[in-house]
């Protein structure tokens, strides 16, 4: 299944590019998907949180991807 | 409740009258802003500038929602939380929230919550601009 997702914040600076296209197995959780970033995109280790976002909400780690999904890296928030 | 909330994220400089605006009514007792500037240090080094962004459909959700328990937290009447994204200088304003309520203590207490709620789960990054480089803001150890 190709997924994209979308990288705000340093995780843009950390995957390269604000969009990113990823073929991924079907069934896979979103915490499976956040392994394999993380070996792939090792500075990922290194955020004190990251979590992705799924159609605008956070989402459990167990939550399994769909096809049509939108995701999002959302590394440590810092508004206001 | 949603027309007791209201919700705003702009590049354009905000607007502590139009916030005041919104959460007035003859029945509240009193209104606290929260008013965020820009500061021109962090520990120790000198900030040049900010620049923030959102994801912003998500960061509107997440602001409503705090809006939302914010008012049935606290039984508070009416809050507004704007904020800004892009550039902003020194003594810029980058956040405003405004609450109304029939007694102050509630809408104290309301206004605090809402400004720690949105430092914690809404999707919006400030990334500073020193002398010498940049950095995300909590993205570091």
């Amino acid at each position: 299944m190709e997924i994209s997702i979308l990288c705000f914040g340093i995780t843009k600076e950390i995957l390269g590019s604000f969009i990113v296209a990823k073929s991924i197995e079907s069934d896979l959780s979103l915490a499976e998907l956040m392994q394999d970033l993380k070996s792939q995109y090792p500075a990922l280790n290194e955020l004190p949180s990251i979590q992705i976002a799924i159609n605008e909400e956070y989402q459990s780690p167990d939550y399994i991807i769909k096809s049509g999904d939108e995701l999002v890296l959302i590394p440590p928030v810092s508004g206001g | 409740m949603k027309e007791y909330i209201q919700i705003k994220i702009t590049t354009e400089p905000l607007n502590l009258a139009e916030c005041q605006q919104f959460v007035e009514d003859d029945s509240v007792g009193g209104i606290v802003h929260f008013v965020g500037t820009v500061r021109n240090n962090t520990k120790g080094n000198t900030v040049k500038y900010l620049d923030f962004e959102a994801y912003e459909p998500m960061a509107v959700k997440e602001m409503t929602k705090i809006g939302e328990e914010a008012i049935l937290k606290f039984n508070v009447h009416k809050v507004a939380i704007h904020h800004r994204i892009g550039k902003l200088e020194i003594g810029e304003i980058p956040v405003i929230i405004a609450v109304s309520s029939a007694h102050r203590i509630a809408a104290f207490q309301a206004c605090q919550y809402a400004i720690d709620t949105l430092k914690q789960t809404v999707p919006i990054w400030k990334k500073e601009f020193f002398e010498d480089g940049e950095v995300w803001v909590s993205a570091t150890p």
